[in-house]
């Protein structure tokens, strides 16, 4: 299967020297980085080397931090006027820029991810979400929310693992622009830049307490989500665990915002650009290792075209370079962890077993570390765990459609409503298609771009409200007149 | 005086355009301030709530679709209905409740005036509530608001009238559908509402009006996993948790008003925020 028009890229990878990684971590808590009493190794997945030891807290530590919150709140945060709290957020964003190779380098070595997507996507829109919020904390009055609205207090928020630095940025700044203080938890396996990020505070001279970073695993999430002296729980991750947080707030005052899972339709209608399109299904699905809720795991081809783009993809899933996620050619990392890994292989399983057709890119595997090649199924149909389940990995489900009504119908039929992608030359029929999908973000001709001014959130069971732009500050205010 | 016997009206349920019995044969008493018997109005089952649903899903798409102009003269056209039978509704309520004819004539007043200025809404919130984002690349983007879907709503107590209309006329003028779960004392007018809503142009399916028991009703609209969204202002605040416990199954929005403002509205929307790329 080698390409004649492969070329030979030599290895060109980025120095680890720029970091230093401690051996063991402890919380950030009231401005201080405290010991942590019981801690579990964070590897890096693309070689299984042990990067740190970090903390797991418990009641104490998620009880320490919330209360530096509350009194970081209490007494410095809410009292200093929005033009204070917005420059501060702007010293946060500038010494985000000055140490972005920094951060992207220890993404990629915690993460896996490709050192191109982290340096390019990763971290300048993290120092972006930072910079865009500061400016919002002297206007909150401008923001048509209404006149007399307040921060909510005290925010839990728990991020995942596939943007790790990211979703923090997406969390902490509208947090902290509103006026709340916060008590941030990472993934589990990847908290190293949110620590990094704990020292950017400090650096920024951030009051104590108006951030608090305490590490640990779902049991330290569950100790913030009931945890009485929060006032508001931010969550990005599974929908499965969404629905447990939205029990557990039920019987309580908390406000909740939650980014959870999708299966998203990428529809490719006969008039698409092709080659465009090829490029935006690629993008779609395999950009992070296809670990994005917003991911186009389901392509949806009309029937005219279908053959042509798959054996398109194909090729070009072909020339997808798999590997060292530190090789600045590298394309497609590792995944995440070994639980990930072993639940795209039982998820890709029942593809072969229910009736679609595997096909996966020939490339070679590093030995050490998770892999899994970029991947695409064809023949499936709606009924298949494939079509209807978050895989989180590099596999795309492919099915299609006659007319434009069938892929609309196709394309709704999931409990998910995250985002979906739209392929044509038509405009009409682009604004057609956009209006019948049932999903917060569309894009057409386009796929997985992000900003902070842009409103990024689910229907149904994606999720409740959105990050970025107003309707995102919006979730960090209490008293709002209307969104 | 006379000595002719009343027409007395048969209070039904109100599904999909049509004014069907509850498939239970069950019924309770409504009697009038002073004890007399009035009507046996329906004690909805489970059964008819889930007609209810299949007739407000099936009518989704085409009011969803339906010109926010087209939306707004509807509702318009239902505050002209109630207008021109102002002293019916007035005279029901006064028996139903006992309340003052003065205290009647201000809420059937005020409902008229309440449906007048949600019509006003319809082509307006986009304005409100929508933007166009200006993101860092050359892409044009927008983020516009759109219907949640299907949406419960459980009216207050009392005022039996005013309060439905809050329940009903925020959720449809974004073009949501609703199934609401009328006044259980004073249910009258609810389903006497039900009649103008039949002669305003509605389309069938989109208002969909119960009556019977809250605590029957609310936990079975709170786990059913075809609606979206759920306005519980008429629940007591004791019962919310157990609603939103319930409705976290498929993350049904859910969410409690006291006031009639913009936010009703805005509430049981979703926001769609679409990127195209700029170039030639």
């Amino acid at each position: 299967m080698e390409d004649p028009m492969k070329f030979n890229y030599a290895p060109a990878p980025e120095s680890r020297s720029i970091v230093s990684i401690k051996p063991k971590y402890g919380h950030f808590i009231g401005g201080k980085f405290v010991a942590g009493r019981k801690h579990f190794p964070t590897i890096n997945p693309a070689t299984e080397e042990t990067l740190s030891q970090i903390a797991l807290a418990g009641v104490a530590e998620v009880d320490a931090a919330v209360k530096a919150a509350r009194k970081a709140y209490t007494t410095t945060w809410s009292k200093m006027s929005g033009r204070e709290r917005g420059k501060y957020l702007f010293r946060i964003a500038r010494i985000m820029q000055e140490r972005s190779r920094e951060f992207a380098v220890l993404e990629t070595l915690d993460n896996g991810k490709p050192i191109r997507e982290s340096r390019d996507v990763d971290v300048p829109l993290a120092a972006a979400h930072f910079f865009y919020h500061a400016g919002w904390a002297d206007k909150l009055e401008f923001a048509g929310l209404g006149t007399s609205t307040k921060p909510h207090g005290v925010a839990g928020q728990i991020i995942p693992w596939n943007f790790p630095l990211l979703m923090l940025a997406w969390k902490v700044a509208p947090a902290l622009a509103a006026g709340n203080t916060v008590v941030l938890k990472p993934a589990e396996n990847t908290s190293l830049t949110a620590l990094l990020f704990a020292e950017v505070c400090q650096q920024a001279e951030l009051p104590a307490g108006v951030v608090n970073i305490v590490t640990g695993n779902g049991s330290t999430g569950a100790l913030i989500v009931n945890h009485p002296g929060i006032d508001k729980i931010a969550f990005t991750g599974s929908t499965e665990v969404g629905k447990i947080i939205a029990r557990a707030v039920a019987p309580t005052q908390k406000s909740v915002t939650l980014e959870l899972g999708g299966k998203a339709a990428n529809i490719i209608f006969e008039d698409a650009a092709i080659d465009e399109a090829i490029e935006g299904i690629v993008n779609g699905v395999f950009f992070n290792q296809g670990h994005v809720c917003c991911a186009g795991s389901r392509l949806i081809l009309q029937e005219s075209v279908a053959d042509e783009v798959i054996e398109k993809l194909k090729r070009r899933m072909s020339l997808i370079r798999v590997g060292d996620p530190m090789d600045k050619n590298t394309d497609l990392g590792a995944i995440n962890s070994q639980e990930q890994l072993l639940k795209i292989r039982e998820l890709s399983a029942t593809g072969d077993s229910e009736g679609a057709e595997r096909w996966s890119a020939p490339c070679e595997l590093p030995k050490k570390g998770f892999w899994f090649a970029p991947t695409i199924f064809t023949g499936v149909t709606q009924s298949h765990r494939i079509a209807r389940e978050e895989i989180f990995g590099p596999v795309l489900s492919v099915l299609t459609f006659r007319t434009p009504q069938e892929a609309i119908d196709k394309a709704n039929n999931t409990p998910f409503g995250l985002s979906a992608g739209i392929w044509s030359e038509k405009g009409s029929r682009i604004l057609w298609a956009s209006q019948q999908l049932r999903a917060g973000v569309i894009w057409a001709n386009t796929f997985n771009k992000f900003d902070p001014t842009s409103p990024f959130g689910g229907y149904k069971e994606s999720g409740w409200g959105r990050e970025g732009g107003r309707h995102g500050l919006s979730a960090y205010l209490k008293g709002v007149s209307h969104e | 005086m006379s000595n002719r016997i009343d027409v007395k009206k048969t209070y039904k349920l109100y599904i999909n355009g049509a004014f069907p019995r509850t498939e239970s044969g069950r019924t309770y008493e409504i009697k009038d301030a002073k004890g007399m018997f009035i009507a046996n109005p329906c004690l909805a089952s489970r059964k008819d709530l889930k007609d209810a649903v299949v007739a407000a899903r099936a009518a989704h798409p085409g009011w969803n679709k339906a010109s926010a102009y087209n939306k707004g003269q509807i509702l318009y056209r239902i505050a002209e209905m109630l207008e021109g039978r102002r002293s019916q509704f007035i005279d029901e309520i006064v028996s139903v409740t006992g309340i003052t004819k003065a205290k009647s004539e201000k809420e059937v007043t005020d409902s008229v005036d309440r449906l007048v200025w949600y019509a006003g809404w319809s082509d307006k919130l986009s304005s409100l509530s929508g933007a166009l984002n200006p993101v860092a690349g050359p892409y044009y983007n927008f983020t516009v608001p759109e219907s949640m879907g299907v949406i419960a709503a459980i009216a207050p107590e009392s005022p039996s009238l005013l309060g439905l209309i809050d329940a009903i006329a925020p959720i449809i003028v974004g073009g949501n559908t609703v199934i609401v779960l009328a006044s259980t004392k004073a249910p009258l007018s609810a389903m006497s509402f039900a009649e103008v809503i039949a002669t305003s142009d509605v389309p069938a399916g989109v208002i969909n009006i119960l009556t019977g028991k809250k605590d029957e009703i609310a936990p079975w609209m709170a786990s059913h996993m075809d609606i979206d969204g759920f306005d519980i202002s008429g629940l007591a605040t004791k019962a919310h948790g157990a609603v939103r416990i319930a409705g976290a199954e498929n993350l049904k929005r859910i969410y409690s008003f006291n006031s009639a403002d913009p936010g009703r509205i805005l509430a049981f929307l979703e926001y769609k925020t679409v990127w195209h790329p700029i170039g030639l």
